[in-house]
């Protein structure tokens, strides 16, 4: 086995583990790569079934290009898609930073949509490699009654056993991909050759590295327009993957407020 | 896979997964900030965020920070999770798992080492070996990370003294030793200042040694070998369409399309008839670590929780244990408790039967305890109702540990040891098949009323010299004068005869309680009272005896203290135990467990054996009346 079959192959445990250990389980579909490459570990894992439904919350803020995508493979893949809208921005917090706000209205459109279905395990395709507050994560990380994450007082997770048992009123969020990087994406991504947006492919000398609202992300200069090219970028690159998201550059703990309160 | 050779000078590809550890304070998230910097992982725009975070704080370049990227950390001043970093050599890639070291935070410290493949061990230069560096040591120990460098830090501190540095080079050799590891390097080093991390220190030239990009480069990712017995948990069971698919990741060895499976503790066996696969080329054959899901050659009922292997080379069953644990959880573990255990994929409820004895890791010394407080490690006793599929931890990591869960937390975890109990396959399985019994026309109340009385099982069990032997032989006396119809079963009038093959092995002591269990039954179904007198230490074996006769066993605990009849030893055995000669002898170096609810319970410290006997005559009078 080399790096990406383990990676694989642990992910295809925890997917497993979260299927048999909760009855309301969903998977966020944010539409990115990293959702996709969770999408397709699924249908290994289920051998071409996706046992669960696949959540979009909806800032309605999105680019054209995701939607599309979105309808395109809901059908191709055989999902069952349910959608969620977001609350406008003016009922978020007022004390975080203009994008962070922004970016809290998903944080409340999951709340409701967990509310209104029920959900007890919600999976998210969040990495280590992307931001340090994130690298703090469990793969099984349970959330409080008002989906806050407590990270002073997490237990203890080893030898592939996981918290998956919860108190009435909690969930559990889980995190199948926590232990892969950016670049470790991409090479799976061609290797298996699964489907992206291709935004993240560059035109006239850009292209984005991370998707998130069209208003709160930007797209970084490059030339990269085949997976090879993108593979061969990170593998050299100095830039970190979300330095085109507005969120994590206002205040030194916006991100880390955030998560605190539900972020994914 | 696997027919790559791996020459010395290609770079490998596959991460070492590195834990650092130690006191809290010895500077660990220093160190890691040093080893990115000098290995040119730190991006531009984190250098810059780092510079400007020290900044606003008033210090000069905290390579600390990087790591306690919690707002609530840099506050406190301790690292209180763990994070995974990335960094290179030039002979492989490197993930760093920082774990915490002040006790508080001994779970972030377990869960992030339990994943590691090698360790740096951290020692303050100023301070030396403190408890918790101690305490980390041992667990690293136990959780089976077995790479470990010992890196003595803020050397700057003492002056680069080599004094300094060989004493405590000393003390954590000889404490490593205690623990029966093997330190490979031990070196010298300034974090800050970037001495003997990536370049031998000029400052320091007294020392011989690897630096600590040198150090670590001598570790391997860990494999497991392919070659060990296979191990299958099954983690799930599959019917999406037609095909029915058993899932779940190999912890050890392989398998082949073809190959016989046998389920434990189900005992059912079926062969693979395909490897499923999804995308990906067709598959004939699977080994440790893959996840995988197979379709069988026919429909056998299995469920999650069974551990699938070869029939050659099986999983101990067993429904006790004996488990090397850390503790977790705010309350302790205590005697009696009951607790959610999980091995591999398998759930059960457990109960704890002893707790042996609580380890001070400074000492390494260690005695019986009531209970486990949090960040204790200690050796307890498991006991559950449900039959467990596992392996010794030494026969089998993967499959030979086990975690404990409490209020939906797992709070604790450790390693399997069967010393002393024995593996109770033998003793489940039924070997014969095409076998139908023959019904009797004369049921068991007809035999009853022609004898007067009904028949039944009394199951005397205690320590050598409790008085068994005495009390079963007078008991039998005076029922048999009452005209009663009464047989004394015992060691010496089986062991020469029906059991004659088999010596005190712990499956051996199983195999004679079972086979005289199932004799005692026949005895009373023909309406005789047997009296059983045997040590029978496990509760186990008595618990399968009590099946075997059903409603009419009754359990007698011939109570006496261990010193008590080590006193009395009427055939010396004691004496001879204690020196030695007999291995494996009940109370001294093997077992005793206590019935848990007796029947009956005779106490024969405090009473002659006449009046022990008297008691249990009056005893088995009153249950032996025939009420109708």
């Amino acid at each position: 086995m080399n790096e990406l079959d383990e990676l694989e192959a642990a992910s295809i445990f925890i997917l497993r583990e979260a299927y048999n250990r909760f009855d309301d389980l969903a998977m966020l579909w944010s539409l990115g790569k990293d959702s996709n490459v969770m999408v397709w570990l699924a249908k290994k894992a289920f051998y071409g079934h996706v046992p669960f439904p696949v959540v979009h919350v909806d800032t309605g803020k999105k680019f054209k290009e995701m939607y599309d995508f979105r309808d395109r493979y809901t059908d191709e893949w055989n999902l069952r898609l349910i959608t969620g809208d977001c609350p406008p921005v003016e009922d978020m917090d007022p004390t975080l930073p203009p994008a962070a706000r922004s970016a809290a209205r998903k944080t409340a459109g999951l709340k409701s949509l967990l509310e209104k279905y029920g959900y007890t395990g919600v999976i998210a395709g969040i990495r280590r490699d992307e931001e340090a507050v994130r690298a703090k994560e469990r793969v099984f990380s349970p959330r409080g009654e008002a989906a806050e994450w407590d990270f002073r007082n997490q237990p203890p997770e080893f030898w592939n056993q996981f918290n998956t048992e919860f108190p009435p009123g909690t969930h559990v969020r889980i995190h199948p991909i926590l232990g892969w990087t950016e670049l470790d994406i991409w090479r799976y991504v061609r290797r298996e050759g699964i489907p992206l947006v291709d935004l993240y492919f560059a035109k006239d000398g850009m292209r984005y590295r991370s998707l998130g609202d069209q208003d709160i992300t930007s797209p970084v200069p490059s030339n990269a327009d085949t997976l090879d090219a993108i593979i061969h970028e990170l593998e050299t690159t100095n830039t970190s993957e979300r330095a085109g998201r507005a969120m994590d550059h206002e205040a030194e703990d916006s991100f880390e407020r955030l998560r605190r309160d539900g972020y994914m | 896979m696997g027919s790559d050779v791996i020459t010395a000078a290609e770079p490998q590809t596959d991460p070492v997964k590195l834990v650092i550890v130690g006191h809290v304070d010895h500077g660990k998230s220093t160190l890691v900030g040093r080893l990115l910097h000098e290995t040119g992982a730190l991006s531009s725009e984190k250098l810059e965020r780092l510079k400007a975070i020290s900044a606003k704080r008033g210090q000069a370049l905290e390579w600390a920070f990087l790591l306690d990227s919690f707002q609530a950390e840099r506050d406190q001043g301790v690292t209180i999770d763990v994070s995974r970093i990335r960094f290179a050599t030039a002979a492989r890639p490197y993930v760093v798992i920082d774990a915490p070291g002040h006790v508080e935070f001994l779970k972030n410290m377990v869960t992030g080492a339990a994943d590691a493949e090698a360790a740096l061990l951290m020692v303050d230069a100023s301070e030396g070996l403190k408890e918790q560096t101690r305490r980390h040591a041992y667990l690293l120990r136990l959780l089976g990370v077995e790479q470990v460098a010992v890196v003595v830090t803020k050397m700057d501190l003492v002056g680069y003294d080599q004094q300094r540095f060989s004493e405590i080079a000393r003390d954590v050799r000889a404490y490593l030793q205690e623990l029966g590891a093997d330190p490979q390097v031990i070196i010298p080093i300034s974090a800050r200042e970037g001495e003997n991390i990536a370049a031998k220190s000029d400052k320091m030239t007294w020392h011989d040694g690897s630096t600590v990009l040198e150090a670590l480069d001598t570790f391997t990712p860990r494999r497991p070998p392919a070659f060990m017995p296979l191990r299958l948990p099954v983690q799930d069971v599959y019917k999406f369409d037609e095909r029915r698919i058993i899932a779940g990741t190999i912890a050890a060895g392989q398998l082949r399309q073809g190959d016989t499976l046998l389920f434990s503790p189900s005992g059912k066996t079926a062969r693979v008839e395909s490897i499923e696969t999804w995308s990906a080329p067709e598959k004939l054959e699977a080994k440790v670590g893959e996840a995988i899901g197979v379709t069988l050659d026919r429909q056998i009922f299995v469920e999650r929780g069974e551990l699938a292997s070869h029939i050659e080379e099986v999983p101990v069953l067993t429904n006790v244990f004996r488990g090397r644990v850390f503790w977790l959880d705010d309350q302790p573990l205590k005697v009696g408790d009951a607790v959610k255990l999980r091995i591999n994929s398998m759930d059960a409820e457990a109960r704890v039967q002893a707790i042996e004895r609580v380890i001070d890791t400074e000492s390494l010394a260690g005695g019986g305890a009531d209970a486990v407080n949090r960040n204790e490690v200690a050796e307890i006793v498991l006991r559950t109702r449900s039959m467990l599929a596992l392996d010794e931890a030494r026969a089998n990591p993967e499959t030979g540990r086990f975690v404990i869960s409490r209020n939906f937390r797992i709070v604790g975890g450790g390693v399997i040891s069967m010393e002393g109990y024995p593996d109770q396959r033998e003793a489940i399985t039924v070997r014969s098949t095409n076998i139908t019994a023959s019904e009797s026309e004369i049921d068991r109340s007809a035999r009853w009323r022609r004898n007067g009385h009904r028949g039944g099982v009394y199951w005397l069990t205690g320590l050598s010299g409790s008085g068994k032997s005495t009390i079963a032989r007078e008991t039998e006396r005076q029922l048999f004068l009452q005209g009663f119809n009464v047989y004394v079963l015992d060691g010496d009038n089986v062991r020469t005869g029906l059991n004659a093959n088999l010596g005190f092995s712990p499956e051996d002591r199983a195999e004679n309680i079972r086979r005289v269990g199932e004799v005692a039954s026949l005895f009373a179904d023909s309406g005789t009272i047997v009296l059983a007198s045997f040590i029978s230490p496990y509760q186990s074996d008595r618990d399968r005896a009590r099946q075997a006769a059903g409603d009419s066993f009754h359990e007698v605990y011939i109570k006496a203290d261990l010193s008590v009849c080590e006193t009395r030893d009427p055939k010396g055995l004691y004496k001879k135990a204690r020196a030695g000669e007999i291995p494996e002898f009940t109370g001294i170096s093997a077992p005793y467990e206590a019935p848990e609810a007796p029947e009956c319970t005779v106490d024969t410290d405090a009473d002659t054996p006449d009046e022990s006997a008297a008691q249990l005559v009056a005893y088995i009078e009153k249950v032996c009346q025939l009420t109708d």
